[in-house]
């Protein structure tokens, strides 16, 4: 196992389900990734800006500020609107995959997600890292691919 | 006296002896005589008798102071010797007569009078007696001497002819005095009609005097012509007494006279046949006739118009559906209409109790007419009578309107009753009533239902709105478990995945075949969950449609490739046969696909060995796409091959079943193909295989 270092990129998961945060987040870690957590809308503004991670997973079912208005809230804020939004949604419906693109998100995962399928995910959707690390530059705006 | 007396005789005589003497007329000399006596004597009635020499009768020649009833009772033979007249002719001398009158048959009465027989001195026999009236009894001298001369002048003109000239002079003056008095026209003609004799009216008619105008002439010409042409055709018709019409013209008028033309016949033996017409005059009566017609057919005219007046009224009374009577001041009926004769006549055949009805109407109706007869001024009365039909008897409640009928001078003529029958208001009444609450009835009821179906309205909306939160809340709540539900099993999939993969450490084979359990039940549950929530939501309408036009064999090539593996695993040859002339196919393609995924996992599931095939064809009559899948599996027999679509429904229920799923998924196929306006049908022998056959729209339309 690789310890996670500074160079690695840093994953902001937001779960207000607590298992379902610390299973991703172990995973994560195992897998590589430096891993910060929130648990609702409002503390993961909070964190991201304080932060600014590299990417971030965002259940939309959330508590105080559910996950399509922290998304609007990030994609609108020129500090943060680079940073790719994976959404974790239960709703397996198309109509949550419009919305949760509509507010956003760059791409999503549907519940119950293996945690492998996960991390296939969010290395898909980050960006190339170059020696000094991610730059978060626009080109790391990619379409989302097509998943069913 | 006498010299007195011979002076103013003697000249009287003298011309009287004149007269007689220059006179060969007996009739005048007689009367010339008898006026001198009148004049000259004192005698007050005369008269003088010639006889008759053919039949011996005394003959009345001149009179003076003689009843007329006594000249034509006289008659008086020559050869009646027994009459004392007649033999005062025999003597001498003058016979006295005293006024007792013994001697009948005078025509002098109730004075003494003398008889003077006429003759000549020389003559044997006297032909005439003078009989002179003498107050005095006595013959006075200037009567005697008259009687002398007179009897001279007979005895000198005495004779037969002179005597039958005289008296047929005589008559015809009488006939001609008579025919002219007559105001008729009368004319004499022979038969050739030649005019003989006319009276004056006549001769005003048929002559013209020499003076007359020239109208007048032509007049009488053509009355003439006129009378001689009616005659003719009278002569013709040879009829004894004839009678016509005669126009003929007034000559001084100038107008139309109209005669009626009497003409006979009369058959003289020495002159022949003579034609006697009279004429008389009925232009008058022809007018008074044409009037009196006129009069007549104005009259006729008249009692037609009362008829017809009659008859029309009567039509008018008896077409009136109310008994209709007129009755006179004594209360009788003198007219009736039909409806009015059922209730107070009774016809010959009835029985003793509808004439009973009868009259007791009769005496209703009486009482009810009084009163317009004697409540004084009041010209009408209405009243209810209460009647009895006298057929059926039954009880005939009517309306009663007495009304007087006045004469021009305001007497009462008549009274006229118009009954009405009540029974009939009377019915129309309560049926109205009955209508009436009926109605009232009906209201109610409608507004009750109205408010019933208010509050049912009311009811429903409330209902409505319950439903609709339900639904949303089912809804919410359908979202809600599908979270809650994978939350959890997210979490068991997500941790022995990662102790499968060795995150927390290594695991011990007995330890990896436990967490494969865990792994594959909650696989197991996640399938079940999805495929409940599946059919919830169709079940609740909240499955949408999402119309697409696709290509099938892309669609199946998709299904192929996401079962590869298992295909690979199964040993199987799977093929798919795809016309090409098959047409895009509009419907939603996320569920064909997982109705075509289901039905393709199933037949590799139930299929051992041998193969399985899709299909897929196109009816262009139908319009309908066909996606068959026919395996050459265990099958299913018949009797359990509709229970295959049911829910939870696997065959092989045994807990050791090797076939895994749901046993959900034909359920839910069946529904959307439902859904998307198809159907899925199966054929299969058990142990041969099962074709599976979904069949849809080409072009599905949203409904």
């Amino acid at each position: 196992m690789t310890k996670p270092d500074a160079e690695e990129a840093l994953v902001l998961v937001v779960e207000d389900y607590q298992d379902a945060r610390e299973m991703y987040a172990a995973y994560l870690q195992f897998s590589g990734y430096r891993v910060a957590e929130a648990t609702n809308g409002e503390e993961a503004i909070e964190k991201t800006l304080e932060l600014l991670p590299d990417i971030i997973l965002m259940d939309l079912a959330l508590p105080k500020m559910d996950g399509w208005e922290a998304t609007r809230r990030l994609k609108s804020d020129e500090r943060t609107k680079h940073i790719p939004i994976v959404a974790l949604t239960g709703h397996a419906l198309a109509g949550h995959a419009e919305g949760a693109r509509q507010a956003g998100c760059d791409s999503f995962v549907t519940k119950p997600c293996l945690p492998d399928t996960l991390v296939a995910e969010i290395k898909k959707m980050l960006p190339e890292r170059g020696p000094q690390g991610g730059d978060g530059g626009k080109s790391a705006l990619r379409k989302p691919g097509r998943r069913r | 006296m006498a010299v007195h007396l011979a002076g103013v005789d003697v000249e009287a005589k003298l011309a009287l002896l004149e007269f007689l003497l220059t006179n060969n007329d007996l009739q005048v000399s007689a009367r010339r005589a008898v006026d001198w006596l009148a004049a000259h004597s004192t005698v007050e009635q005369a008269l003088v008798v010639v006889s008759d020499p053919s039949s011996g009768s005394l003959l009345l020649v001149a009179e003076h102071g003689i009843s007329s009833s006594a000249i034509v009772d006289f008659s008086l033979s020559r050869d009646d010797e027994a009459h004392p007249l007649v033999r005062a002719m025999d003597r001498l001398e003058p016979t006295c007569f005293d006024a007792t009158g013994s001697h009948a048959r005078a025509p002098i009465e109730g004075v003494p009078f003398f008889a003077i027989p006429l003759r000549a001195e020389d003559d044997t026999t006297a032909h005439g007696l003078l009989l002179a009236s003498a107050p005095g009894s006595d013959l006075h001298p200037d009567v005697a001497w008259l009687g002398r001369m007179l009897g001279r002048q007979v005895s000198r003109l005495y004779s037969r002819q002179t005597l039958a000239e005289t008296r047929f002079g005589q008559e015809r003056m009488l006939l001609y005095s008579i025919i002219n008095a007559v105001t008729d026209p009368i004319l004499l003609t022979d038969t050739e009609g030649k005019l003989i004799i006319a009276n004056t009216h006549a001769e005003k008619l048929f002559a013209a005097p020499e003076d007359a105008s020239e109208g007048w002439r032509r007049a009488a010409g053509l009355n003439n012509m006129l009378f001689s042409a009616a005659l003719s055709t009278n002569a013709v018709a040879q009829t004894d007494l004839a009678r016509r019409e005669l126009l003929l013209v007034d000559p001084l008028e100038g107008s139309d006279l109209l005669f009626e033309l009497l003409s006979s016949r009369a058959t003289d033996e020495r002159q022949g046949t003579y034609v006697v017409s009279i004429l008389r005059n009925i232009t008058d009566l022809a007018r008074a006739k044409e009037e009196i017609e006129e009069s007549y057919r104005t009259l006729r005219l008249a009692q037609a118009e009362v008829r017809d007046e009659r008859h029309r009224l009567d039509l008018i009374i008896d077409s009136v559906a109310d008994p209709i009577l007129v009755t006179d001041q004594e209360g009788d009926i003198v007219l009736m209409n039909e409806p009015a004769e059922r209730l107070f006549t009774a016809p010959a055949s009835a029985g003793d109790v509808a004439l009973r009805h009868v009259r007791a109407n009769g005496a209703h109706l009486t009482s009810f007419v009084s009163n317009v007869l004697t409540r004084g001024g009041e010209q009408r009365y209405r009243g209810e009578i209460q009647l009895t039909d006298p057929v059926s008897g039954r009880a005939s409640p009517v309306e009663g309107l007495a009304g007087q009928i006045l004469s021009e001078q305001g007497e009462l003529m008549w009274v006229v009753t118009i009954l009405h029958d009540l029974t009939e208001a009377l019915e129309k009444a309560r049926l109205f009533e009955q209508l009436r609450q009926a109605s009232e009835e009906l209201e109610r009821k409608v507004q009750e239902a109205t408010a019933e179906l208010a509050d049912q309205n009311e009811l429903l909306r409330r209902q409505h709105i319950a439903l609709e939160q339900a639904s949303a809340l089912k809804s919410q709540f359908l979202a809600n478990m599908s979270h809650e539900f994978r939350t959890p099993l997210n979490a068991i999939l997500g941790y022995t995945h990662m102790l499968l993969h060795g995150v927390t450490g290594p695991v011990s084979d007995t330890q990896r075949k436990s967490l494969s359990r865990i792994d594959s039940n909650s696989r197991h549950l996640l399938a079940l969950i999805n495929d409940i929530l599946d059919i919830t939501r169709i079940e609740a309408g909240r499955m949408p449609l999402n119309l697409t036009t696709f290509k099938i064999p892309e669609l199946v090539d998709e299904v192929m490739s996401e079962l590869e593996a298992i295909i690979k695993r199964s040993n199987l040859t799977v093929r798919s046969t795809m016309p090409r002339a098959l047409p895009a196919l509009k419907s939603d393609r996320q569920k064909v696909k997982q109705i075509v995924l289901n039905l393709l996992s199933n037949a590799l599931k139930f299929t051992p060995a041998g193969s399985v095939t899709i299909a897929a064809t196109y009816d262009p009559r139908g319009r309908t796409v066909t996606i068959s899948v026919q395996d050459t599996g265990v099958g299913i027999a018949a009797e359990d091959q509709a229970k295959v679509f049911e829910d939870f429904r696997q065959l092989d229920s045994s807990p050791a079943r090797g076939y895994g799923g749901t046993g959900l998924g034909l359920s839910i196929c069946r529904r959307l193909s439902q859904m998307l306006g198809g159907t899925i049908d199966l054929e299969s022998v058990s142990g041969e295989g099962s074709t599976f056959t979904l069949r849809l729209p080409a072009r599905l339309r949203r409904r």
